[in-house]
């Protein structure tokens, strides 16, 4: 009975012997964490597409050396995301590892960074602000952007130009919402704007029957603020077209992204003119992007349309690495010091915009003010109306004056 | 066969299997040639799900019932582990010392566990995995909804081990025995269990609970405390797991993980108290090495596929596997020399999976 | 009913004062201290016709469960897989056809036809074998959902009913007087109505079949006494293949129906099986008309608490299950 056990035991120990090889002048190795599995597979996919694209633009080498990639997977939840980057860095002794994809994963990541100082993190396209605002790990680094910096300029443009005073919010109840609703109330709220606790409406994520809470939104706002993402965000506004729902909505950066919009089902005409904010900005006419969504169709024909948000964002971070990689002549040597240096003093130019870092290794980056509009082929698409140029993580306020507003939450910032 | 000698004396070395001397041997030096990766994630990790497919094994084993809620119940003791103890997560958190959070925890957990029991033993024997399934996934729903007690979505991190004896007990190598040691001791409890009184009445009560119940047992107490039983295994390797993550949140008491630790019980094998170690390592080996064989993507497949084929073809799991294979190789052998005598296989009463 | 009043006049009485003040809270307009109290008349009809409906959905779904387990003591725990896989090959169907009632076919008879094949093929082998039966179905969920991720990966879909079946109707049912003195009637989507509509349809429609046909008769006889049916000259073979088809189609067809009132995407297996568990265990299993109880229960305490608390909803549904079970093991109307 106990010799299969045995047997399997002792494969093991094989496998344990042929550990990860040191080596200094050999190739770099390179760690890509996604979602490769799970319902986020798709969007984990094109996370890797944009990796791939940053490494192809280098021929798989920066400052002379070869550069020799290693995908890891989790499905979206922290424990799975902290199992993969373990296996990444202890088993296959990575030098750099680039992701996780969401929020919650990369907390856990940045935890996890903490306790592997010879390894350099730099984030994939998880957008949380805790990862870079409060208790920051020193060799984790985040060219992209988070949550409440995706909502920049948003309040002040619908207070100002769509002249709305008081809003209901509805968004879903966990803590990438939360960042989205404060970075869009926080001026908005500034400005004068309401958004009364009583109007504001969280729901389970995941909830797909949106009619009971479509009933409770109050008539006597001017609109209603929706931070709701993929299958969520497609549920409640159909339901909310069949309840006859009248109120303007305005939307959170995945609300009335490309994955809704270009969702299988009925066009939804309604919500033309929606304004929302994020990171990118799928028609923005500008060389530097057209050139990125160029590359990409060219080389993923199976791929998006047009590169998603996590596509960027893996891309702008891998991009990062290598050209890091580059200025240091791939010089790992004492704890990867120059390497950090050189990332935390870098600036480059990318798709969208210039990116640099500021003192807790948080990009500095463009983002773009958008509203729904009707497309050349008649389809749904997000129509550039402004770029807000270098948006920080502190909307420009002092570190010690921004965290004076505290954590995140359904209350906050009250008005 | 009496496993009650080992604590009374009567024990002797002589009488143990060369081979199970050996797999105690090589658990014991595993660390010294692993490296910390393996003695670490695939070591200490198999172990934690081994202890915990263990309680599954017990209940299902011996009592005939498939609870589902292990997993939730090891999620109970990690929750309380994040909740009474320290976190760095500004919820909660009450600080109190270890010594006194961890048999809380598990103590609630084996609670939480007796409750479960409750609730779904008085029912006949299929309702089990359909009223402990949706317990689980409520479970699940509830943590991710309530902020107040256990922070929502986000869950609670920076759960870390004492520092005790001048040893960091998460460090790979320390970390490794404790597992060891806890899975040792659910192992050889369970096995003592079993054949003690107690757990002869919960096996003739899977068998034939009205006959049970003719002579006087009371069926459902057996049952609840036998819960109760697999709850502190369970609970005990929940605080090992939180202290193994250093983290907990609501995907790590969701509907796959509840469904992976079936899937280690039953591959593993439900007869013996070695099957669910040996479906755990099977399994963690997969989860970790799988994406460097095949695409990573059709994990799930891979894995469900191995259980089906498991439930349909061998419902004992990989022992019962290795049993027919070893007893089909005792039969050749017995035939060869034409010897009379039926052989006596060394297994053990344990019943079958199937209800009756 | 009259011997009932004369039985219990205390009850009786209590009934009637508990019917009429629901009445009372549907059509009357609400006086301003009850807004203030439990908040706007518009949101507690809608929620409670929410509720109603969403009963309907659930109770499509676990009348197929809770019929396969009534004769064949099996626990289809890939239930949640046929609903989702019925609703993704209707989605398919329609959109290549352009008709969204023969996605509604297509999905029943497909799903119906697996169903046929699961028993043939699988569930009859392992007869009488509970627990096998109910881990194979374990197995095959787990398989089913990644392959329909593969397939379909996780994009959301959504239907396009028909044009008639889509949009807003408005009930005669007075939500407030406006101070200029118009009365605002509540609006309710027709879809949720046609739902509804459907359940009570399907449910009259099992009820006729159970107890007005021969089949039915046979179905009954052997949910009382298996062996003794067979022995009277019965296939019973057959008759659990009709079963399980008739099962699993109604699954399958509840996909396209609940794919078309919200939408379908990787993990709503989970969340209808879970609401098929829950809604069986509180009406018992193996009783259409258990499932038609705990559906209404179940539908109402979800949409009462995600409209009025929210965070709790999933607490009260799971109160309900455990106060079910402390009561009474069996279910409400579950039998021995």
């Amino acid at each position: 009975m106990y010799r299969f056990a045995k047997k399997v035991l002792a494969t093991a120990a094989v496998l344990a012997l042929a550990g990860p090889a040191a080596a200094q002048d050999g190739p770099i190795k390179m760690g890509a964490l996604a979602t490769l599995e799970g319902a986020f597979t798709v969007l984990g996919e094109d996370g890797m597409r944009g990796v791939r694209m940053a490494l192809e633009e280098f021929g798989y080498k920066a400052g002379g050396r070869e550069i020799e990639l290693i995908t890891g997977s989790s499905d979206a939840s922290p424990d799975s995301a902290i199992r993969a980057a373990r296996k990444l860095v202890e088993q296959d002794g990575v030098d750099i590892l680039v992701g996780p994809l969401s929020g919650s994963e990369g907390l856990a990541v940045k935890d996890y960074a903490k306790t592997q100082p010879e390894t350099t993190f730099v984030n994939g396209s998880s957008a949380a602000q805790d990862t870079t605002l409060r208790d920051p790990a020193d060799n984790f680094f985040r060219f992209s952007t988070e949550g409440a910096q995706w909502m920049a300029g948003l309040g002040e443009y619908v207070y100002n130009e769509k002249g709305y005073r008081s809003v209901a919010v509805l968004a879903e109840d966990y803590s990438f919402p939360y960042t989205q609703v404060f970075g869009f109330l926080e001026p908005f709220c500034r400005l004068g704007g309401e958004a009364p606790a009583d109007a504001r409406f969280w729901v389970p994520i995941g909830n797909k029957d949106y009619s009971s809470v479509i009933a409770a939104l109050p008539d006597d706002v001017d609109a209603i603020y929706v931070a709701l993402g993929g299958a969520d965000a497609v549920n409640f506004l159909t339901q909310y077209e069949q309840a006859g729902g009248q109120l303007p909505l305005i939307g959170g950066s995945i609300t009335v992204d490309q994955t809704v919009l270009g969702s299988k089902g009925r066009t939804r005409e309604f919500i033309i003119g929606t304004p929302s904010a994020g990171p990118i900005s799928d028609t923005w006419d500008d060389p530097r992007w057209n050139a990125f969504v160029a590359t990409y169709k060219e080389m993923f024909p199976d791929g998006f349309p047009s590169p998603s948000l996590f596509a960027h964002a893996y891309y702008i971070n891998t991009k990062a690495v290598l050209l890091a990689l580059e200025q240091i002549g791939g010089d790992l040597s004492d704890g990867q010091a120059k390497l950090r240096e050189t990332l935390s003093t870098l600036e480059f130019e990318t798709p969208t915009g210039m990116v640099h870092l500021d003192e807790r290794r948080q990009a500095v980056a463009d983002i773009f003010l958008t509203e729904v509009v009707v497309g050349p082929e008649g389809n749904l698409v997000n129509q550039t109306v402004k770029v807000i140029p270098q948006v920080s993580q502190t909307f420009g306020l002092s570190y010690e004056e921004f965290l004076e507003y505290g954590v995140v939450s359904r209350e906050n910032p009250e008005c | 066969m009496d496993a009650r000698r080992l604590f009374s004396g009567e024990f002797r070395l002589a009488e143990l299997h060369p081979a199970k001397l050996l797999a105690a041997l090589f658990l014991l030096a595993y660390p010294l040639f692993a490296t910390d990766f393996f003695t670490y994630q695939i070591g200490a990790y198999a172990l934690i799900l081994g202890t915990i497919a263990l309680s599954l094994m017990m209940l299902a084993g011996y009592g005939g019932m498939v609870s589902l809620a292990q997993l939730t119940v090891a999620g109970v003791a990690g929750y309380s582990m994040a909740i009474f103890g320290t976190n760095s997560v500004e919820v909660m958190g009450l600080g109190w010392p270890w010594y006194v959070t961890v048999p809380f925890a598990i103590l609630l957990a084996a609670l939480f566990s007796a409750f479960v029991g409750a609730i779904s033993v008085r029912t006949e024997g299929i309702y089990t995995i359909m009223i402990t399934l949706a317990i689980a996934v409520a479970f699940f729903y509830f943590v991710r909804q309530n902020y107040l007690i256990f922070n929502g979505f986000t869950g609670y991190a920076g759960i870390e081990p004492p520092t005790l004896l001048g040893v960091y007990w998460r460090d790979p190598v320390p970390f490794y025995y404790l597992s060891l040691a806890i899975a040792a001791a659910a192992y050889g409890a369970v096995l003592y269990v079993s054949r003690a009184p107690f757990g002869l009445a919960l096996q003739a009560i899977r068998d034939n609970p009205r006959r049970m119940r003719a002579l006087g047992f009371d069926v459902t107490l057996h049952r609840v405390a036998a819960y109760f039983l697999a709850g502190l295994v369970a609970g005990t390797a929940g605080v090992l797991m939180v202290w193994f993550n250093g983290r907990i949140s609501p995907g790590s008491v969701g509907v796959d993980v509840v469904i992976d630790i079936l899937v280690i019980a039953v591959v593993g094998g439900l007869k013996h108290p070695v099957g669910p170690f040996l479906g755990a390592l099977v399994f963690v080996l997969l989860e970790n090495f799988a994406i460097d064989l095949i695409d990573r993507e059709r994990f799930n497949t891979v894995i469900g596929l191995t259980f089906l084929l498991v439930v349909l073809f061998s419902p004992d799991g990989l022992l019962g596997l290795f049993g027919r294979a070893r007893d089909r190789l005792r039969r050749e052998r017995h035939a060869r020399r034409e010897a009379q005598r039926v052989p006596s296989g060394e297994r053990h009463p344990a019943g079958s999976l199937e209800e009756t | 009913m009259r011997r009932f009043v004369e039985r219990h006049p205390f009850g009786a009485l209590l009934i009637a004062v508990a019917v009429a003040i629901f009445v009372w809270l549907i059509f009357a307009v609400w006086p301003e201290w009850l807004v203030d109290a439990i908040g706007r008349k518009k949101t507690f009809v809608n929620t409670l016709l929410n509720g109603i409906t969403l009963a309907g959905l659930y109770f499509l779904v676990a009348s197929g469960f809770t019929l396969v387990f009534g004769l064949m003591r099996n626990v289809n725990l890939a239930h949640g897989s046929m609903y989702l896989l019925g609703a993704y090959i209707g989605y398919e169907v329609s959109e290549a056809t352009g008709s969204w009632f023969l996605g509604l076919a297509v999905a029943f008879l497909a799903i119906a036809l697996t169903g046929v094949l699961l028993q043939v093929l699988i569930f009859r082998r392992m007869e009488g074998e509970d627990l096998r039966q109910t881990l194979v179905t374990i197995g095959i969920s787990i398989i089913a959902a990644d392959l329909m991720l593969a397939v379909w990966t996780g994009t959301t879909y959504q239907f396009l009913p028909p044009e008639w079946l889509f949009g807003a109707a408005q009930l005669p049912i007075v939500s407030v007087i406006r101070s200029s003195g118009d009365a605002v009637y509540i609006v309710y989507p027709i879809y949720r109505l046609v739902v509804l509509a459907v359940a009570i349809a399907a449910g009259i429609a099992l009820w006729l079949f159970l107890n007005r046909t021969r089949v039915g008769m046979m179905v009954r006889a052997g949910v009382n006494d298996r062996e003794m049916l067979a022995a009277s000259g019965v296939n019973v073979q057959l008759v659990f293949a009709l079963v399980f088809a008739i099962g699993a189609g109604l699954a399958g067809m509840a996909g396209v129906i609940g794919g078309t009132a919200l939408s379908i995407a990787p993990g709503e297996d989970i969340r209808y099986l879970l609401a098929s568990l829950i809604v069986v265990i509180v009406g018992g299993l193996g009783s259409v008309t258990g499932a038609a109880l705990g559906a209404l229960l179940i539908g109402l305490a979800e949409q009462f608490g995600l409209a009025y608390f929210p965070t709790y909803g999933v607490v009260l549904t799971f109160l309900i299950m455990v106060v079910t079970l402390a009561v009474r093991p069996q279910g409400i109307m579950g039998g021995r």
